[in-house]
């Protein structure tokens, strides 16, 4: 019993930490689904804004204060990739575009370093990351608030942008940018304005990312690897499911922390580091376009 | 149509570049080079470097499969060189060096099966696979390492025919033999049949499939070889450059450099590689001594660091957007430039051939 209650407890943290990737891959799924861009940068993105959060804080500004002015700065950022970076490449190949993100990953990444300094912060959002007494005691489990508020944080942002993508009219208009930008524009959707608000939809979706991660694992560069596991996320979710986002999250939070336990002694431990690029790969060789993916990738 | 691959064929230009190349190696670069500063850190670094940028060449520009995992087979190279001349007395050094490359295109080969159905970012995320996989794999297993605990081991001597390669340029001269002829051989199979059918699945798959053209042994082949060059280069890195083996040095931020140098360099070229490998040795270079004598040190290093990434990101927007062929065109078009002016001046015709030529 005892053996059945541990595998749970390991469960039950890989799917909080699931959550986590999920927030990540939220904001690339965003991105491809307005603009079929597959956006490298987003863990940048999580980086930079955190970062920025934390840097206005130590400034002096109130927590409120900050997260509006990281919002707007994120604003900008989404502002000056719209123009200086997507615009010109319009129309081309989704390899260009997706080196071009990567380049905007790391102007991103070095601005943030130029302008806060490389060491590692703490932030505080005054969410506890220790064991809830009440569930050890009640269910027997290691669940601290931190956890459950990443994990309420999650539901609540996927839960409100499916809503958003399904029933607003911006929502429409970015299904229809999706779906084919020239017959979108010609009918008059604004074109530009729609990829400023995804992309600064995506930013706001990053800070919030980043403040889960910052708050657990301390604000600092390795938040930009971490983000790298939102890929196999989205393998197996699909790129361009917002629900996609957070089951394969989950998958991969689950797996990863079950095999770490299970599986990772007999080969030394530290199977997490690439575990998940590994299960992607079964994905993708047997159901490419992931669980929730519209498009059937181009196969060869 | 015939699609043998030729891998041993050269040509009578190949072996005057091999006699010039080695003159200038051998006769020119020792004559000029006064401090043994340019071989360790400039020459060395840059021509191994170089060498799994040729690598990453192979199976990004010609043959069009996104990879990054170049560092993974880097250290896999570098590992495996290690253990052959550990663990087999009397191995000849480049022997080792030629198998550890192979041991890398094994598995280059295993990680480039996803390549079979998938391209694109995903195919991105099933190398990182290999780079973490293969990262792992040596930090974790202690017979790679031969159970050293300190996490640092220092590289063998490389000992040829009996002599010991210990001097700065003595190891400059064992580098510069190998890349030439990887590289010399790079531009054969990229100029004959086998890189033709790189360029023709990197184009369009489904047109060179219906031409005959085997996807899957020309992807494959593309990430052995790639992944051969790679392993090379990383040996050579770890006994020459860094004389130690540490798994870190391999991360992946070795990786993200050597895609930039292709990027940079220009994807689908091969002197790309050597253009590329070049800036992103000597830029940070060039930063820090300009950070330093402008400002003092009033400028912190890790500013300098951070600035260094900004323009790197920054070059590789700005390159996507207005020259995707990266410097090796514009060092051609200055070429061409050059060219033309003087063919004018000297007012002599050009006929029809010469110029296609010229455009293709």
């Amino acid at each position: 019993m005892t053996e059945f209650l541990f595998f749970i407890e390991v469960l039950v943290g890989g799917l909080l930490a699931g959550t986590m990737y999920s927030l990540v891959a939220l904001g690339f799924v965003l991105i491809y689904k307005a603009s079929s861009t597959f956006n490298f940068a987003q863990g940048a993105m999580v980086f930079f804004a955190v970062l920025a959060f934390v840097g206005l804080m130590e400034l002096g500004l109130s927590f409120p204060l900050a997260f509006i002015a990281t919002i707007f700065l994120m604003f900008l950022v989404g502002l000056g990739t719209e123009r200086l970076v997507l615009e010109p490449l319009m129309n081309q190949s989704e390899d260009t575009l997706l080196m071009a993100t990567i380049g905007l990953g790391f102007v991103l990444e070095g601005l943030a370093q130029a302008a806060w300094g490389v060491e590692v912060r703490r932030l505080d959002l005054g969410i506890g990351d220790f064991p809830i007494p009440w569930i050890v005691d009640n269910l027997g489990l290691f669940i601290s608030a931190l956890d459950l508020t990443a994990g309420a944080v999650a539901t609540v942002m996927i839960v409100g942008l499916a809503l958003l993508f399904k029933y607003t009219k911006m929502g429409l208009g970015l299904r229809a940018v999706a779906d084919d930008p020239g017959a979108a524009s010609s009918i008059g959707i604004p074109l530009k304005n729609i990829m400023l608000m995804v992309w600064t939809a995506a930013g706001i979706v990053a800070l919030i990312a980043g403040m889960m991660w910052g708050a657990r694992a301390g604000v600092q560069f390795a938040l930009v690897d971490l983000a790298l596991k939102a890929l196999p996320v989205l393998i197996i979710g699909g790129f361009s499911s917002i629900p996609g986002a957070i089951v394969g999250g989950l998958i991969i939070g689950a797996t990863e922390k079950i095999l770490e336990v299970y599986v990772g002694p007999f080969f030394g431990g530290a199977i997490e580091g690439w575990a998940p690029y590994v299960l992607a790969i079964f994905f993708l060789l047997y159901r490419p376009e992931g669980l929730f993916g519209e498009k059937i990738i181009r196969r060869v | 149509m015939s699609a043998k691959p030729v891998f041993m064929t050269y040509t009578k230009g190949d072996v005057v570049n091999f006699v010039v190349l080695m003159a200038l190696a051998f006769l020119v670069i020792p004559s000029i080079v006064e401090t043994d500063y340019w071989y360790t850190s400039i020459l060395i670094p840059w021509l191994c470097l170089a060498l799994a940028a040729i690598g990453q060449q192979i199976v990004m520009g010609y043959t069009g499969q996104l990879s990054l995992g170049a560092a993974g087979f880097m250290a896999a190279g570098a590992f495996a060189c290690f253990n052959f001349i550990l663990r087999v007395p009397d191995i000849p050094f480049f022997v080792a060096l030629g198998l550890s490359g192979l041991v890398a295109a094994g598995f280059g080969i295993l990680f480039g099966l996803p390549s079979l159905r998938v391209r694109g970012i995903y195919l991105m995320v099933a190398t990182l696979a290999s780079q973490f996989f293969i990262i792992w794999m040596i930090d974790k297993f202690g017979w790679f390492k031969n159970y050293d605990t300190s996490g640092i081991i220092t590289a063998q001597d490389i000992v040829i025919f009996g002599h010991a390669f210990t001097s700065p340029m003595e190891m400059f001269f064992v580098v510069v033999v190998v890349v030439t002829v990887l590289t010399l051989l790079a531009m054969n199979m990229a100029r004959g049949s086998t890189g033709r059918n790189w360029m023709a699945v990197r184009d369009m798959d489904i047109a060179a499939e219906s031409m005959g053209i085997s996807l899957l042994r020309t992807k494959l082949q593309a990430f052995a070889i790639s992944a051969f060059y790679c392993g090379v280069a990383g040996a050579l890195f770890a006994f020459t450059y860094l004389k130690s083996l540490e798994p870190v040095a391999f991360d992946i931020k070795l990786s993200f450099e050597i895609l930039f140098m292709v990027i940079l360099g220009g994807l689908g070229t091969i002197n790309g590689a050597f253009i590329g490998a070049a800036f992103i040795l000597l830029f940070p270079v060039v930063l820090n001594s300009v950070g330093n004598n402008l400002f003092h040190g009033a400028i912190d290093a890790t500013i300098i660091s951070s600035i260094e990434q900004v323009v790197f990101g920054v070059l590789i927007i700005v390159f996507m957007i207005y020259e995707p062929l990266g410097m090796a065109k514009l060092w051609d078009n200055i070429k061409q430039r050059f060219l033309r002016s003087r063919s004018l001046r000297n007012e002599v015709p050009r006929d029809h051939k010469g110029l296609s030529k010229q455009e293709s």
